[in-house]
């Protein structure tokens, strides 16, 4: 709908192929948006923000091990992040580095291994900018397809596991005794994460992942009580987002995924300016 | 006889190259209100989580009876601001209880009129409340408790202490409390281990009370205390022999209400 008013106003002559593209952008900006909130709340609760940063930079690895492998992009990316994440909870345990520390290690390790190994497979065929910040306009219907799938399956997994992972985030100490199934939890939780990193390079790059986790869950905590609502609100935010990066760079030609998160940092500030003036909710 | 629903046998629990704990065997039966005190680092809170299975042990054997339902009020929990949580639902947070049931136990425990409030805002006092009253609303089968009473004035301590009573003859549960503050404790409970490292000294409370293994772990003065329902904070002389204990004096150590 808003779309089509946005096309009629603008005035394009290639109306239908205009509306088609955008129509997908703002499909999958959805998609991704329904799946990047909810988690987006366990990112913030487990103090995961830097966590979800590396899997993103280690990203690059996984788009050099699918063209090695020449698998899709999607399964090298999960592939690494997964790696990444594992190797990142088993050094926890036995390195004596404080985790940002320890984070910051492995992140830019990864990020700068994955630009050398792709500059030594050969000839770069990956389009970098779009690596970095996506290209929401270039989705096709296959991949609108893995994404729809891919956000069916995270958000039924997420919901599966919902109850023992919430727990275990307030107490992990409490959750085990009292019988919640914590390590699979957390283990399901890492899948997940690294599957929403793999879905969302195309559509906005590694370097603004971590913002669509962050920015819609940080900006609903504003207004809720609850863990579900908080959830449900981050989603719905993050659809805002969407629906108004596209609409302003459209209108303003520029580019879709940093206009995206523009957008949904800019709904951040408000509702906190809009939570500081009426000074209620906790 | 109380059928065991825990039963530990030569539990032993390094921590690097020492021994937290070693040689404990101790059992919880139903209906049974077993405590574990002694002095701060003793090692009590790690029996108690091995017991959990949160930790596993390094030699002994830890057996619970398969299928028990477990409540547990651990004895470090702060509540984040960035969750929101309120204390309804946070009693929902392993399982989904019925209004009633999270209002009658937050009522017993005192605090039913911070049903609707959110976790994090609660003072220390309150957040204990709202644990245990979790914590029997469950209506577990093996209540682990450590340091329950933490944060709770005098008053509300006789109190909440009243309430762990009720709910071992209510609910028939086994009961493993973990606690420095052993009077107040002690004239209640069935079974006493005093846990430094190792058992010094178990029996009823009265025998324990009696043990000389006990004067020496909580200082001569502590002999008197089952009779005196409370003075001084035992572990902080913990290895001061001879001491006078002044016996009208009431410490807290977060420095909570005093009056009695």
């Amino acid at each position: 709908m808003i779309i089509t008013t946005t096309t009629m106003k603008m005035g394009r002559v290639t109306v239908f192929d205009l509306s088609d593209f955008l129509v997908r952008a703002a499909l999958g900006g959805v998609l991704l948006a329904l799946m990047t909130g909810p988690l987006g709340g366990f990112v913030i609760w487990r103090r995961l923000a830097y966590f979800g940063d590396t899997m993103a930079h280690s990203a690059l690895l996984g788009v050099t091990l699918a063209l090695g492998f020449s698998m899709s992009v999607e399964i090298g990316i999960f592939v690494v992040a997964l790696a990444v994440a594992l190797i990142l909870n088993a050094a926890r345990l036995r390195v004596a580095l404080p985790s940002d520390a320890l984070l910051g290690v492995l992140s830019h390790a990864a990020l700068a291994t994955g630009l050398v190994v792709i500059s030594l497979v050969g000839p770069v065929r990956v389009d970098l900018m779009a690596f970095l910040f996506g290209d929401i306009l270039a989705l096709t219907r296959s991949d609108l397809l893995i994404l729809f799938i891919g956000a069916a399956v995270v958000l039924a997994a997420l919901a599966a596991i919902w109850q023992p992972l919430l727990a275990d985030t307030v107490s992990p100490d409490l959750a085990a005794a009292e019988g919640q199934p914590t390590g699979a939890a957390r283990l399901i939780f890492m899948l997940l994460l690294a599957g929403v990193v793999a879905l969302s390079i195309k559509l906005v790059g590694v370097l603004l992942i971590t913002a669509m986790l962050i920015m819609p869950a940080a900006t609903a905590r504003m207004g809720t009580r609850s863990p579900e609502a908080m959830a449900i609100g981050a989603a719905g935010i993050g659809v805002t987002a969407v629906f108004g990066g596209l609409g302003f760079s459209y209108g303003f030609d520029t580019p879709t995924g940093p206009s995206i998160v523009m957008v949904s940092a800019i709904l951040f500030v408000v509702a906190a300016i809009a939570k500081a003036l009426i000074g209620r909710g906790d | 006889m109380t059928k065991s629903i825990v039963e530990v046998e030569g539990l032993g629990v390094r921590r690097g190259e020492r021994w937290a704990v070693r040689g404990v065997s101790l059992t919880v039966g139903r209906g049974e209100l077993v405590t574990l005190i002694g002095p701060n680092g003793g090692g009590k809170s790690t029996i108690a989580k091995t017991v959990l299975g949160l930790i596993r042990p390094d030699e002994g054997t830890v057996v619970r009876e398969p299928g028990l339902r477990i409540s547990y009020v651990p004895q470090k929990m702060t509540a984040d601001w960035t969750l929101p949580l309120t204390v309804s639902r946070f009693m929902d947070l392993t399982g989904r209880l019925s209004p009633d049931d999270k209002i009658q136990a937050l009522e017993e425990a005192g605090a039913d009129h911070l049903i609707r409030e959110p976790l994090h805002v609660l003072s220390g006092g309150e957040f204990q409340r709202v644990m245990l009253a979790r914590a029997l609303a469950r209506k577990p089968d093996l209540l682990v408790l450590d340091e329950p009473v933490q944060g709770v004035d005098f008053a509300g301590e006789l109190a909440l202490y009243d309430l762990i009573d009720r709910a071992v003859e209510r609910l028939g549960c086994g009961v493993l409390l973990v606690s420095h503050d052993l009077h107040v404790v002690m004239a209640r409970t069935h079974m006493v281990y005093c846990i430094q490292g190792h058992v010094c000294c178990a029996g009823a409370p009265q025998q324990v009370a009696e043990n000389a293994e006990y004067a020496r772990l909580f200082g001569p003065g502590a002999t008197g205390a089952i009779a005196v329902f409370r003075h001084d904070d035992a572990h902080h002389h913990a290895h001061e022999h001879g001491h006078d204990h002044d016996h009208h004096h009431h410490h807290h150590e977060n420095g909570e209400g005093d009056s009695v």
